[in-house]
């Protein structure tokens, strides 16, 4: 197959790419584009989602080793788009409210996601970076769009200073790797893993690229950051920074190492995963009790997550692999949706974001408080929802590695995580409304909290049909 | 049909979830009566359509499996959700939802103008779909989902009226002792499915089984096991020690003690029991405890029966005394006679609450019998409803409950030995005094109510119907399972519809018992007399000669006080159990354990994470620099790591 036709195998990528092009126009062109453009943004996201998992099987490495699609590639791509899909149809309202309708806002989603599908196809350093700055960029625009907000500004600044300090070590490492390895392509790389790692400059490499994708999943003690940005960022940006963000940068981790994940060769990086698994649990875990804001609450869940999510690269092994993507689907839609109804219920200026907003809730809209008990108990880990199968997956995985205790520190923290998830169900339950918030009615806003309801719903009662495509497609 | 079979599991949930939901907003008594119990009566067709199904299979095919997905696989342990779809359980899928079917429609009745009528019929469904789960569950995950499941709906039930008061103390707190009680039971279910996996590597039935059958030497090991689910199943059946919950358990409204507390649930353990034969067939050891638990329980549960005045703590023990029997069936080998009790027992039991149900419905709520008396011109039907049931589990001849009763006291006999026979007719004759007891203080004798406050009626057609269909039913019920002795060689049907099941645990056991029928009709016709005069007597006495009991009690006071108050059971667990755990959680685990420990460390760690949070805050003045820093000594650190390791 010629370099020509082979640009037709990336329908999703080309369709989105084309997307933006058209945002543009549309904008530009039409006074009623702030009606079109949701509408066409999630069209399109549906669209490469839809295409994404039904061609999941059919995996091939495109441009000469540069690209691949497919395979675990397809699964990452899909909850980049249904992810994002949700987040535009949660934003819909929500940027009208807040008065930062711009069109660039979908432009912008729509070109993180194409560098997020970047990063998960990529098989070349050089790939990799190019998806990595595409998300970034859009990232530090998207957190500061609401240009009228004080707080909205500060966290794009701060996300993009230590943003673009923590880039520098990755292309730092990206040097040293292929000042060692002679080569960007990652399937060099990986082939020739075992006989270079002993290199002191390439294990130095490998470990400021890891470091600099760290910083992207939040981990200790690499998210000083999150705290900050989650806040300020607008709620919908935030919950689209936290999981579809995430999960791109641990995309390219399990590539850059997969070779110790499929061929058996020894986890170098073994202890350093464990410590700093076991560091961002416990911090993210003990700080969130502390929060009284929610979305700050939901931030240091968010590193205590990534904690979870390192066991599975500590663990090193292809059960954990399937582990982490399972655990970042099922983090993706149940984070989702918990921002999804903080951004129904914060208010036209963010005023109603402290936990006794929440007080008195199921009196006054049972279905949101419904729902946002379900994403509590599911990110605390509670079955049937999909987050204990998140967390049981890595868990076992990292059993068979012979790092019983890391799981028993993860058990561990789990339980110290459900304190603060259950405070939120306690408040909304058995708390009397003491203020008197009004919930504007959000239809779209709704729909995304439901649909995400339903999945974490979905890949609870049913994990295994998810699971297997995993597993299946990992053997590639 | 067979491969339906999901359905009758996934409408009653479905009747939950739209009355659950949306019952407030429908408002309407009608439209919900209709879904709850429609969805339970098209569950019930289903099942029917799967039994004819099956029984034109031939013998071998029977045993089917319906997977409907994988819930999760890893490694060795794989949990599907999968249907077996074999001859018992669609007996307890029958009678699950057949019973259930009636109580459902009985409640629309009954529950007419509650204010949480909704509520109700949800929690109801809920508990059929859980129940549903537990018998046709083809591994012990989904049996244990169920068995969790319908414990819960029992707890919400039992505390319906969760705000009005229950004897000494109010219905919430009878809720949770049902609750709590059974953890203790549940408990030891789980260990017991622990050691399964871990000797069979696998919790599915069929593959446990195929196992175990051919899995000697391990009498240790099956002793275990079959102690642990025994334990599980003391408790959701209510058998000694873990009975005490059932009859607080009376506080829920009646329908539910008749389908959860009569009918269904309470036989999930003897369903347990029959399902895992082959375990205990393997552990003859357990069998035998199984055996005497349950028969000390009849007896047991029979005597305090007889001086309850309570018409729902009257039946409550004699359902406690009926599951003995079924445990006594099991315990001596007798599977099928104990699934067959079973089947019969909910029939007659279920008609004799909701008949209680019907008298109370009319009386307002006043459930003491010393306060009813002639009521049965009042309410004819239930009256003739009631004495019918009253007849059967009296095991009058011909009647459903005389075949399945004399059946376990015949093999409690020939499997077993003569003093379990003897217990057991003894029981038989405690049955029949008690029950004509409450039938003649109820419906007959001078009338010990003010005619200003009560005016007994008969309740309405959708209460009657109900009552009038499970009357047939526990008349004809037991015509499926005539004994040998009178059908002939191999005239039991119901034994042979069931004899697969168990073929391999009776085979195990091995029992050639040389009994010829002449003795069998000896036993019986003593068992039989002897209960006929019983019931004379009760009725004799409680008619006409009401100071003959009460000269009784005077003369035997101590006994009768004794058994008045249940031999201080529930005092003894007090004294024993429930005040140490509280002195000990009051004096120790409160004041120092949890004060000043657990607080000290929360407080402790309260105090760090708030100047910890300080700490934090005084970094967030928008110095990004210092966040820079830290990442950068976090760099280093990890780099000073690799350059030492190498």
């Amino acid at each position: 197959m010629t370099a020509n036709t082979e640009i037709f195998q990336l329908l999703p990528h080309l369709v989105i790419g084309v997307g933006i092009v058209l945002s543009v126009v549309i904008e530009i062109s039409t006074k009623k584009s702030e009606s079109i453009l949701p509408w066409f943004t999630i069209l399109i996201f549906v669209f490469a989602g839809a295409h994404s998992i039904i061609n999941v099987y059919d995996y091939q490495i495109l441009f000469g080793g540069m690209y691949a699609i497919g395979g675990v590639t397809a699964i990452f791509n899909f909850i980049f788009t249904i992810g994002a899909a949700i987040m535009v149809l949660n934003a819909v309202d929500y940027i009208k409210k807040s008065k930062m309708n711009f069109g660039e806002f979908y432009i912008l989603v729509q070109s993180s996601v194409l560098g997020m599908m970047l990063m998960a196809g990529a098989r070349d350093l050089f790939m990799i970076f190019i998806g990595l700055e595409l998300m970034s960029i859009c990232f530090y625009v998207l957190a500061g769009i609401n240009r009228s907000r004080m707080g909205n500004t500060e966290a794009a600044l701060k996300y993009f200073l230590l943003g673009a300090f923590a880039t520098g070590f990755i292309v730092f490492g990206i040097a040293l790797i292929y000042g060692t390895a002679k080569s960007t392509s990652i399937d060099q790389i990986v082939f020739a893993y075992e006989y270079f790692i002993t290199d002191v400059l390439f294990l130095t490499g490998l470990a400021l690229f890891v470091i600099g994708f760290l910083f992207k999943i939040a981990a200790f003690p690499f998210h000083m950051w999150v705290p900050d940005v989650y806040q300020g960022a607008a709620t919908p940006v935030t919950g689209l920074m936290s999981t579809t963000g995430k999960a791109a940068a641990f995309s390219v981790l399990i590539i850059i190492l997969s070779a110790v994940f499929t061929q058996n060769i020894t986890n170098n990086f073994e202890i350093l995963f464990a410590v700093i698994a076991t560091l961002s649990m416990l911090y993210g875990s003990i700080v969130a009790i502390a929060q009284d804001n929610l979305k700050r609450m939901l931030a240091y869940s968010s590193i205590a997550h990534a904690g979870y999510m390192t066991i599975g690269l500590a663990a090193g092994n292809i059960e954990s692999v399937s582990g982490i993507i399972f655990y970042l689907t099922a983090y993706a839609f149940m984070n989702l949706g918990a921002f999804g109804v903080i951004a129904l219920i914060e208010g036209s200026n963010e005023e109603n974001l402290d936990i006794n907003s929440y007080s008195g809730l199921n009196s006054k809209s049972p279905i949101l408080a419904g729902f946002m008990a379900l994403f509590m108990f599911a990110l605390a880990g509670i079955p049937p929802m999909a987050g204990f199968f998140g967390k049981y997956y890595v868990f076992v995985a990292s059993i068979k590695a012979d790092l019983t205790w890391l799981a028993i520190v993860g058990v561990f923290s789990s339980a110290i995580s459900v304190y603060f998830y259950l405070r939120v169900v306690v408040y909304m339950y058995f708390k009397d409304s003491t203020s008197s918030i009004i919930i504007k009615n959000s239809f779209t806003g709704l729909l995304a909290v439901i649909i995400s309801g339903l999945l974490v719903l979905v890949f609870g009662i049913l994990p295994d049909t998810l699971f297997s495509i995993i597993t299946s497609v990992l053997s590639y | 049909m067979i491969e339906l079979i999901y359905l009758t599991i996934l409408l009653p949930l479905l009747g939950f979830v739209i009355n659950g939901f949306f019952g407030k907003k429908i408002g309407n008594e009608k439209v919900i009566g209709l879904i709850g119990s429609s969805t339970v009566g098209i569950s019930f067709v289903i099942s029917l359509l799967a039994l004819i199904e099956t029984i034109n299979l031939p013998v071998e095919q029977r045993t089917n499996v319906v997977e409907l997905f994988t819930w999760m696989s890893v490694g060795s342990l794989n949990i599907s959700f999968s249907y077996l779809v074999d001859q018992l359980s669609l007996v307890m899928a029958l009678i699950v939802t057949g019973v259930g079917f009636l109580i459902h429609v009985y409640s629309i009745g009954y529950m007419h103008g509650d204010k949480g009528f909704y509520r109700f019929f949800a929690y109801m469904n809920l508990f059929i779909f859980a129940m549903m789960n537990l018998v046709l569950g083809d591994n012990f995950v989904v049996l244990f989902l169920g068995w969790e499941g319908v414990g819960l709906c029992s707890y919400l039930l039992i505390g319906y009226y969760y705000d009005q008061k229950f004897e000494k103390g109010t219905v919430a707190q009878a809720a949770k002792k049902a609750f709590i009680v059974n953890r203790i039971g549940d408990f030891g279910f789980l260990l017991g499915m622990f050691l399964i996996f871990e000797t069979f590597n696998s919790l599915n039935f069929l593959e446990v089984f195929s196992q175990a059958k051919h899995l000697t030497g391990a009498e240790s090991t099956f002793g275990f096991i079959a102690l642990f689910l025994f334990i599980g199943a003391t408790g959701k059946s209510a058998q000694i020690p873990l009975f005490v919950w059932l009859p607080d358990a009376m506080a829920g409204p009646t329908p539910v003690s008749a389908l959860i507390h009569a009918a269904t649930m309470v036989t999930a353990g003897v369903y347990m029991v029959a399902r895992a034969s082959i375990i205990f067939a393997s552990a003859p050891v357990i069998l035998a405890v199984v055996a005497v638990i349950g028969l000390l329980t009849a007896v047991f549960a029979a005597t305090i029966g007889l001086v309850q005045t309570d018409i729902k703590k009257v039946l409550a023990y004699s359902t406690v005394s009926q599951l003995g029997y079924m445990f006594l069936a099991a315990g001596v080998g007798a599977f099928s006679a104990a699934i067959f009790h079973v089947m019969t027992h909910a029939f007659f039991k279920a008609l004799l609450f909701l008949g209680a149900g019907s008298v109370i419905h009319s009386m307002h709520h006043q459930q003491d019998i010393m306060h009813y008396g002639g009521l049965k011109k009042y309410m004819p039907v239930t009256f003739l409803t009631f004495i019918i049931a009253a007849f059967a589990i009296s095991g009058f001849p011909g009647l459903s409950g005389f075949f399945s009763k004399d059946e376990i006291l015949w093999f409690s006999y020939a499997n077993g030995n003569f003093v379990y026979w003897l217990l057991g007719a003894l029981t038989a004759v405690l049955t029949a005094f008690y029950m004509f007891r409450l039938v003649s203080l109820t419906f007959f004798g001078e009338e010990r109510f003010s005619h200003d406050k009560y005016h007994p009626h008969e309740s309405p057609k959708v209460m009657t119907i109900p009552l009038i269909i499970l009357a047939v039913l526990s008349v004809i019920g037991g015509w499926i399972g005539i004994p040998e002795v009178f059908s002939g060689e191999h005239g039991n049907v119901f034994h042979n519809w069931l004899a697969p099941i168990f073929l391999d645990a009776e085979l195990k056991l091995a029992y050639y018992g040389a009994h010829s029928h002449t003795e069998e009709l000896i036993l019986m016709a003593i068992s039989v007399s002897a209960a006929l005069f019983s019931m004379y007597g009760a009725f004799k006495i409680y008619t006409q000669r009401r100071e003959i009991a009460e000269k009784f009690a005077l003369k035997f006071k101590k006994a009768y006080m004794v058994l008045l108050n249940k031999y201080y059971v529930d005092e003894f667990y007090e004294a024993t159990v429930i005040q140490p755990i509280q002195k000990s959680s009051e004096k120790f685990l409160w004041k120092i354990a949890d004060n000043k420990l657990i607080d000290g460390i929360v407080n402790g760690t309260a105090v760090v994470i708030t100047s910890f949070s300080s700490v934090i805050k005084k970094m967030q003045t928008g110095v990004a620099q210092v966040y820079a820093l830290i990442m950068m000594t976090g760099i280093a650190a990890i780099l000073f790591w690799i350059i030492l390791s190498l």
